[in-house]
């Protein structure tokens, strides 16, 4: 006979669960007879053939389901206890094209979370909701949760649940049916091998409402807590379908699937083309995958400058002059200041990379093209990022002249006091850009490109300071004293 | 045309011995088996596997991934 599987393990899991430590990959972590690996086999199922595994995200809660991201081979986020709804709702109208489910139990759902999930599902967000409901907090070793039976005995309600004191159960899918904008709502149990297909249904439809964006859709689930409840698999079936089922009775509770039409996205929050416009700088383009380098031949390679110094000496502006020209220039630029209470008096540092193709990331910790140092103390915490063939220059009104290796090469200014003799220690950094102009052209840059370098940095200072004549007329002025002491 | 033949395979080894599956049987296939396995359960077991008819309710009470698949015959 041969092997063809009918009913077996879904590809929509990991396998084996590598995520999942210890020896054990092929299993789950929940404890025998729990309804969460039920309700993941059913989810997998349905997500396998709705065709929308690459695109889902499930969003862990706190619960037992906390792990749920060592089992679905899909995205997934870890979020704090009951704020499952509120990230949901931020992932799927930020990611229009992603679908995502949000699976929660009955402590994160209806005690911690309530309000998040209330909302969400009052704004019709598009997303699924698979709420498990086992009648206790399983992951913390079955104390009372707000959907215990009266009379229920948990460990924090010995005597049983007292309705005069404890209330009585929540009815979630009940009071989500009070609002206006949800499209679906039904409650199974995970118990017969018949309401186990039921809930196969629910799930299904759940998914297709997701895949064709329909709106908000809530499945609550009574599954089995047989460890927590102390009974065997029979009597926590039992006890489902007689006693839950009084509070929580099964079946659907609307279903307006079929009259909401399908494909709408949800409502956009950043892709809005006029926000992101706004979110961008001025003259860059969304889409800045390979740039113009015609005017720097070196940027062919991406470069990678580190600055530091005490804050208040124009460390993080001299980079902001820098990433600015290099926008001006039509190059790829990032640039990332080192923010915090040093920026005023302590220490502060930026990085900036500079580049004809896409930048990856804009962290510089090694290989560092140049590093220009404005104080000692900015040097001797960032020398080792400097690469084998780096360039240093350094503030010599300021500093001692370091020791570099062989392969590297230094260069010093007096740059505060150039930019005292214009009348602004502030424009120190200016008279480092000059000198950097002199100090490129002695280093790969020809004629043409130090000219360019030169006329980028009249336009991104006079951007800078176009409404201060004066400050911009001292860096200018600086900026010629510094390439002309430099290399001197 | 005579009903496809199924058959039903357990891995005892991802079984926790929770026991859904055994009064789901339509067949009674399932039972409690001997051994402790690799997770300190004891596993169930499948007598007459060939007897199975492929309805997949064992499948659906099962709460473990891959721990009973069932075969069908091409």
């Amino acid at each position: 006979m041969s092997d063809k599987v009918k009913f077996g393990r879904s590809k929509v899991f990991f396998d084996p669960f590598e995520r999942r430590p210890g020896p054990i990959k092929k299993n789950m972590h929940y404890c025998p007879g729990c309804g969460h690996g039920i309700l993941h086999k059913l989810i997998a199922e349905a997500v396998g053939e709705s065709g929308i595994q690459d695109k889902t995200i499930i969003i862990s809660p706190v619960g037992c389901s906390v792990f749920v991201y060592y089992y679905f081979n899909m995205g997934s986020i870890s979020v704090p206890h009951g704020r499952a709804p509120a990230v949901a709702t931020g992932a799927s109208r930020a990611n229009p094209e992603n679908f995502v489910i949000s699976y929660q139990g009955d402590g994160d759902l209806a005690a911690i979370g309530f309000n998040e999930f209330i909302q969400a599902a009052n704004r019709g967000e598009k997303i699924s909701v698979f709420f498990v409901n086992n009648s206790n907090y399983g992951m913390t070793g079955g104390q009372m949760a707000p959907t215990t039976l009266p009379g229920q005995i948990t460990t924090t309600s010995p005597y049983g649940r007292n309705p005069e004191t404890d209330g009585f159960p929540t009815k979630v899918c009940e009071i989500i049916n009070q609002l206006e904008a949800p499209v679906y709502i039904e409650r199974v149990a995970l118990t017969s091998t018949a309401n186990i297909l039921k809930a196969k249904k629910a799930v299904a439809k759940a998914i297709e409402n997701l895949r064709e964006r329909k709106g908000f859709s809530l499945v609550e689930v009574l599954s089995p807590c047989p460890i927590n409840l102390k009974m065997s698999a029979d009597q926590v079936n039992k006890f489902i379908d007689e006693k839950m089922t009084q509070f929580f009775p099964l079946g659907c509770i609307r279903d307006r699937s079929a009259a909401t039409p399908a494909g709408n996205l949800p409502p956009a929050i950043i892709r809005d083309p006029e926000a992101v416009k706004s979110m961008l700088l001025p003259g860059v383009s969304e889409n800045s995958g390979a740039a113009d380098a015609s005017k720097f031949e070196i940027f062919q390679k991406e470069r990678r400058v580190k600055i530091c110094g005490f804050g208040g000496q124009g460390v993080l502006s001299l980079g902001l002059n820098l990433a600015n020209m290099g926008r001006l220039s039509k190059l790829n630029v990032s640039w990332m200041p080192s923010y915090g209470p040093e920026q005023r008096g302590g220490a502060a540092s930026c990085a900036v990379i500079v580049s004809s193709g896409a930048i990856s990331s804009p962290m510089v910790d090694r290989d560092c093209d140049l590093l220009v140092a404005m104080t000692q103390t900015g040097l001797n915490k960032f020398r080792h990022v400097l690469g084998k063939n780096g360039i240093l220059v350094y503030d010599r009104s300021a500093m001692k002249p370091p020791v570099v290796e062989a392969t590297q090469k230094v260069f010093g200014l007096d740059a505060l006091a150039i930019a005292n003799s214009v009348g602004n220690p502030k424009c120190a950094n200016s008279a480092i850009i000059g000198a950097l102009s002199k100090i490129l052209r002695e280093n790969g840059f020809s004629e043409a490109e130090e000219q360019a370098f030169d006329a980028a940095y009249q336009d991104a200072i006079t951007e800078n300071f176009a409404a201060k004549p004066a400050v911009l007329k001292q860096n200018l002025e600086a900026f010629a004293a510094g390439k002309k002491a430099a290399l001197a | 045309m005579p009903a496809k033949k199924h058959r039903i395979a357990i891995a005892a080894d991802e079984c926790k011995g929770c026991r859904r599956c055994i009064p789901a049987c339509p067949k009674k296939l399932i039972s409690v088996g001997n051994e402790i396995n690799i997770q300190g359960y004891v596993a169930v077991k499948a007598d007459n596997p060939e007897e199975c008819i492929g309805c997949g309710s064992c499948f659906h009470q099962c709460p473990e991934p891959g721990a009973i698949t069932i075969y069908e015959e091409e």
